[in-house]
Formats: structure tokens, sequence, C-alpha cells
């Protein structure tokens, strides 16, 4: 007798009819969007502040240099006493003072230049002066040397380090971030499923066990089934919340930015100022069709099948020790000592993935990681974009499934045994004994 | 082929542990079994391994001549000492469930499960929610679901706790109906009175091992032991006391009376006849009580399991 699906079927509405699933379900995105939306908020309304910079320049040396933008007015003094201009600035609460001492010489300014304010300048706009004032001095210095504005020009070189494969791909600095975002979120998301809907599976086996019904269960259907009912239902109503929430999110994004015009690309200012960049500089705009090209030739097909593989292999895999966790206690409570060696492996992945992976994805630490299994499914999936050969994916999904059959057959162990037992919690060491009965 | 349910010397260990040591029973087709021992006995494991839910290390068990099968689910039912159910479903839902775990189509548990629920008067539970109902009203849920698929046999472990003497009696006389309809069934209590009342067959577990089987007449005729209460009424009472103190084994008994008379437990020797005995009695007064002190099932549990 084949009773899984129906297990299955009922481990599923069961889930999904359950309030509070359904509460979070729909909740969580709303939170999630009103959050991104109230950050973005802030950040632009934190940049909106129009900055107030009054220059003293007494070297006359920068005249008309400091043009006005959109966040930031410059207001130039003359024949002011430094004590007299800080007294003003402070009085009128502006952002700042430049002061820019008397010099002759270009080389005298090296360590005068001085910026008065009430609280710490942001660094962004410190070293925007900096830049603007060096393109300056240098431009002085080589026209006293005796060249034209136009050799001036010739001479800047800008040099832009161009990668490539030896295959003769051509790849970019941005692209390798891509790279990185994309196994960074597979990973993370496989990390979040896992917890998420492995700490659900726990609790419905501790529910099965408190509730006194799992005896009568079992004298209807194998342990095995119940244990397999019980992960996939709750992955498929995992499955089930995660599609709504994505589909939800992109929803709600879409009306908050349309309705509210909030931009919620506007969270990184710096980002906005790259991209501004780029757009004059042929340079970069080279490199923004280079990265495109580089998403081009992601190993997409590749990423996809193994994106399944490890989230089916590393979520099932660790879904039964859950499962078995909740069979060995009666409530959760006991379960602290017992997700230790759970979240361990999983928050190693995270870190070596975030660390290692990003810093060589091909370093001997990286590789270890991406073969031992519990560590796999996530460090795997950050490697696979830099591209790693067929044979080591194939073998790391090996050895992946071969320890999910092992967890199963364990966790299946302490299932049916754990499952009948209660009172009191038991040791790892009586857990051991559970495999041998 | 007269026996349902044989199990041939099973052995069940726990780690160092044995639950079971070469255990040999079998269930009569068509009889209430009590399976009967103290606490931690081995009962539980007994009737778990019958279940399938644990495997004997070593011996068999046969269910109606063949050896124990995975399908030979849908032939038990069983309802656990420890049971319980799925707090937030439904009633109608979680027995519709139930019963189709154990092999009915769903349509035919609905109809089945109407019939119960009328005979037991609890129809307008359906849809509530089992966290709503009392001890006893999820006990009769329990019961239906144990009993829906109309199994060749019948396993209740204590199946009268949390129940008020009314249901315990209503669900008594189901248990019997399901017999006289065919069922077998194996009854593990520890209340003597309703083994008394209901088996026909006892095995005694004590320790892990069976330390006493069989039909639960002939285990009282084997214990009983030639002891009967008397009432006499005499005319000279001490001189009465005297000579049956000298004749027999003799102490005070108990037993409730309206006579005001001499009441006696005498115990006779294996070959001294109970006819002699009343013949005697019949000299010294007015026999006016005369019973054979029979074993109860009680008496015989705390016996033997004092002896072994």
């Amino acid at each position: 007798m084949n009773h899984l699906p129906l297990i299955i079927k009922r481990e599923y509405l069961n889930r999904v009819k359950n309030k509070s699933f359904i509460v979070m379900t729909f909740l969580s995105p709303l939170i999630m969007v009103a959050l991104i939306s109230l950050v973005a908020y802030l950040s632009s309304l934190n940049n909106d502040t129009a900055r107030e910079i009054t220059v003293l320049d007494e070297s006359g040396l920068f005249k008309g240099q400091f043009q006005n933008t959109e966040n930031t007015t410059y207001i130039l003094l003359t024949n002011v006493s430094l004590d007299s201009a800080k007294a003003q600035v402070e009085r009128v609460e502006g952002y700042g003072l430049l002061y820019i001492p008397p010099a002759d010489n270009i080389d005298e300014l090296k360590d005068g230049v001085t910026f008065y304010s009430e609280e710490s300048p942001s660094l962004l706009l410190i070293d925007a002066i900096e830049d603007k004032m060096e393109d300056t001095a240098s431009d002085i210095k080589l026209r006293n040397a005796g060249l034209s504005p136009d050799q001036i020009s010739e001479l800047r070189v800008n040099i832009n380090t161009n990668l490539e494969t030896f295959k003769g791909e051509e790849t970019s600095k941005m692209g390798s971030v891509f790279k990185l975002a994309f196994g960074g979120i597979a990973g993370y998301l496989l990390f979040m499923f896992i917890i998420i809907y492995g700490n659900m599976i726990m609790r419905s086996v501790i529910e099965e066990k408190t509730s006194r019904i799992v005896e009568i269960i079992i004298s209807s259907v194998k342990p095995m089934q119940l244990l397999l009912g019980k992960i996939f239902g709750t992955s498929l109503a995992g499955i089930t919340q995660f599609v709504v929430w994505v589909i939800l999110i992109g929803i709600l994004m879409t009306v908050v930015t349309v309705v509210f015009g909030i931009d919620l690309n506007s969270a990184g200012a710096l980002q906005q100022e790259v991209v501004a960049q780029a757009q004059d500089n042929p340079a970069v705009n080279k490199e923004l069709t280079l990265i495109a090209q580089e998403i081009y030739n992601l190993p997409l097909l590749n990423l996809v099948i193994m994106f399944i593989l490890y989230f089916l292999g590393g979520y099932l895999m660790y879904a039964s020790l859950y499962a078995a966790i909740g069979a060995a206690v009666d409530n959760e409570t006991d379960t602290q000592q017992f997700m230790l060696p759970i979240l361990m492996p999983l928050i190693l992945a995270i870190y070596v993935g975030m660390f290692t992976v990003i810093e060589n994805p091909h370093g001997t630490v990286s590789q270890v990681f991406s073969f031992f299994p519990l560590t796999s499914p996530v460090v795997m999936l950050m490697r696979i974009p830099f591209g790693v050969p067929i044979w080591q994916q194939i073998l790391s999904v090996v050895i992946l499934f071969a320890t999910f059959m092992g967890t199963v057959w364990m966790a299946a162990k302490i299932y049916r045994v754990g499952i009948l037992m209660y009172g009191k919690k038991p040791t790892y060491k009586e857990l051991f004994k559970w495999l041998k009965y | 082929m007269n026996d349902l349910l044989v199990a041939e010397n099973v052995t069940k260990n726990f780690g160092s542990y044995t639950a079971l040591n070469d255990v040999s029973i079998s269930v009569p087709r068509g009889s209430v079994f009590g399976l009967l021992g103290p606490n931690g006995a081995g009962k539980t494991t007994f009737i778990r391994i019958i279940n399938q839910i644990t495997m004997p290390d070593t011996g068999k068990v046969f269910l109606d001549g063949e050896a124990l099968k995975a399908d030979h689910i849908r032939n038990i039912g069983y309802l656990p000492e420890e049971r319980g159910l799925y707090k937030s479903m439904k009633v109608g839902e979680q027995a519709l469930y139930l019963a189709q775990l154990k092999g009915l189509s769903k349509a035919e548990a609905k109809k089945r499960l109407e019939m119960w629920f009328e005979r037991l008067e609890i129809g307008d539970w359906w849809n509530k929610k089992v966290q709503e109902l009392s001890k006893g009203m999820a006990q009769k849920i329990q019961f239906v679901v144990t009993v829906l698929h109309e199994p060749k046999l019948l396993i209740f472990d204590e199946p009268f706790s949390g129940f008020d003497p009314i249901n315990a009696n209503l669900i008594k006389d189901e248990i019997l109906r399901l017999r006289d309809n065919g069922s077998t069934i194996i009854f593990s209590t520890h209340r003597m009175e309703s083994v008394e009342e209901m088996c026909d067959h006892i095995a005694l577990i004590h320790e892990s091992n069976k330390i006493l089987d069989g039909k639960l007449i002939d285990i009282k005729r084997a214990h009983k032991s030639n002891t009967f209460n008397v009432g006499l009424i005499a005319a000279n009472e001490d001189a009465v006391i005297d000579d049956l103190s000298r004749k027999f084994n003799i102490k005070p008994a108990t037993f409730k009376s309206i006579n005001d008379e001499l009441r006696y437990t005498i115990r006779l020797e294996p070959n001294e006849k109970a006819n002699d005995l009343v013949s005697y009695l019949t000299t010294q007064g007015e026999l006016t009580h005369f019973v054979e002190v029979v074993p109860s099932a009680s008496d015989i549990f705390i016996q033997t399991v004092q002896n072994s």
C-alpha cells in the first residue's frame, strides 16, 4: 500500500490551511516591501538635504573651480579673515567652511587646506573636493611648465585593465561581482529555505508526538513513508509560500515605485553616481557592454541544473536531519543541543562562500568545502559561476546524494524509535544506540 | 487453523535490555484475549510487533497462517494506549484520513463513518476541531477509527481509560458485538474486572517472559485450592469452632450475609471431598452458606507474578 500521496496531501493542506502560515505568507512581503520603501525613502531624504559649503580661498588659485551641483551649493568669500568666516558659517548653520590658505606656489598648499564643520563631514564629499583640487593643482603645475591646455589633455592616460581568460573571452571586474551575486543569492536562498522549512518539519514531527497520534499513524504506514510524506508535504507548502512571496513582492514593488514615486534603486546613492560617471566615460561604457556579455556568457544551463540538484539534495538532506531531531525530543525547547551540529555547517558554508570563494573561487579551501556534503550545496553554488570543471560538479553532487541517502536512513532509524519514546531527552550516545535497534 | 494469530518464540532486545524473551502466544479465532502483565512487562512491545511497528529480533508471527507482512495492516485495528488526534484538524476530515490510511476508499470510509457516528450519537461532531472535544469524546473518535475498516484482529490497549462508566459500558458492548460479528480481540488492560467480564483467554507476561496462558476457565480451575466459604448457625458456637479448627484449615471469612452466623473460609486437603465437608457441617448446625472460593483474575495475576 502506498500512502505517500495521501500523507503528502494531508501535510500540505494542513500547512497551507494553518492560519499563522497564511498570515505569514501574505504579511511578510508587505512588511518587506514596506521596509525597503522606508529605507529608500529615508536615504533619498538624506540625500536631498542641500549642503551649503562656504569657500574661503586666500590663495586665489581655485577661482571658478567650485561649481554648484544639485545637492551642494558653494558660497565664495573674499576679503574676510578666517575667524570671522568661521563665525559667519557657524551663525548661518552652513554645512562647512573650506579654507585654502594664501600661497604663491601650489606646493605650499599640500598640507594647508582645512575643512571646518560642525560635525564630521561626509567622506564622499571630502573625496570629491580633494579630487577637484588635485586636478586643478596639477593643471596649474603643467601650465606653469609651459604646456598648452591641448597638450595637457593629451597627456591624460586612462588605464583600464582588461581581463581576459586564456580562451580569449574578455571578462570584466564588474562581471565578477555579478557572478558573486548570482552564486551568493542562490546559496543564501538555499540557506534560508533550509532553516525556515527544516524547522517547520521539525515542529510538525514534535506536534505528532505530543498529540500522541503518531502510534495510530504508524500502525497504518511505515515510519519511512510518514517521514518522507512530511518532508515532501512541508517542502511543497514551502515552495508555495516562496512563490507567493516572490510574486507579491514583485507586484508590491511595482506598485510602490509607480504610485509613490519612490525610486527603490536610489537606496544606494553611490551606485547612482557610479552609473552617472560611467555614462560619461567611454571606458566604463565598454565595461558595461562587457558585463552584459558576461551575464550572457554565464553557464546558465549548468547553473540552473545544478541549482535544482543542490537545492533538492541539500534541502532534503538537512530536512531529514531536522525530522530526526524532532523525533528525538518531546518539545521544542529540548531541540537546542541538537540544532548546533546542523546550524554550524550551514553558517560555515555561508562564511566560506562569502569570504573564501570571493577571495579565490578555486583555492584549496573553496574546493574542499564544495565537496563536503554539508557545505557543498551553498559553496559549490557560489563557485559554479566562476567555472568549475564538470567532473568536480558531478563528484560533488554524487557525494551529496549519497550523504542524503545516509541521512535519510539515519533519520528513519532515529525517527522510528524516537517517535514512540516519551519522557526524557536522549543523549547523543542514546541516539547512536537507536541506530542499531 | 483455529488460531488467528500465532507468535512463535518471539524475542526482542533494545540494546542490552530484553523486552521480550522467547514468547509464544496463540490467539484463538473469535476470542477476547486478555494480554496481562505488570507495567513494563513487555505487553506494548508485543503489541507493536504484531502491528509491525517494531520487528522481532528472532521468532515469527503468523496472522491467519501467513507470516506477518505489510499488507496485513488492513486486517488489524489497533487502539494504542498512548493515543491522540491531530488537534487542529476537523473530526470528520481526520477520521477520513485515518480510514484511508487503512486502505478504505474515501467514499466507503465516509459511508461507514456516517453509520458509526450515528450509532454512537456523535453525528454533529463532524465539523468540530479535535481541540474542542473532551478527552472522552476524542476517545470515541479513536475507537471508531480503529474498528472502521472491519479488521479480523482488533487490539485494544487500555480501551476504557478516559471514559465515564456509561461510555465505558457502551464501548464494552461494542467490543463484544464486534466479537460476535467474527472479529478476534486482543485486549490489554490493568482493570481486572473487565478481564473477568470480557476475556475468555488470557496470557500473562512478566519481566519479558510469558508465565501463564490459556482459557480463563481452565486457569481458574487450575488455581482453585479446594477452599470454601461457609456460614453456619450453631447452638454451641465455641465447641463448633474448636472442633472445626482441629479438623480443618480455617480462617474467619468476610463474605456478606443477612444472618448472624459463624463465617469461615475452610481449605480442604486435595484428597478431601466437598461433600464430606457438607455432611459434617450439617451435623454441627444449620448450614446457611456454602460456596467454593474461585480465584479471581486479579488473585491469579498477583499470585502468579509474585511466585515467579
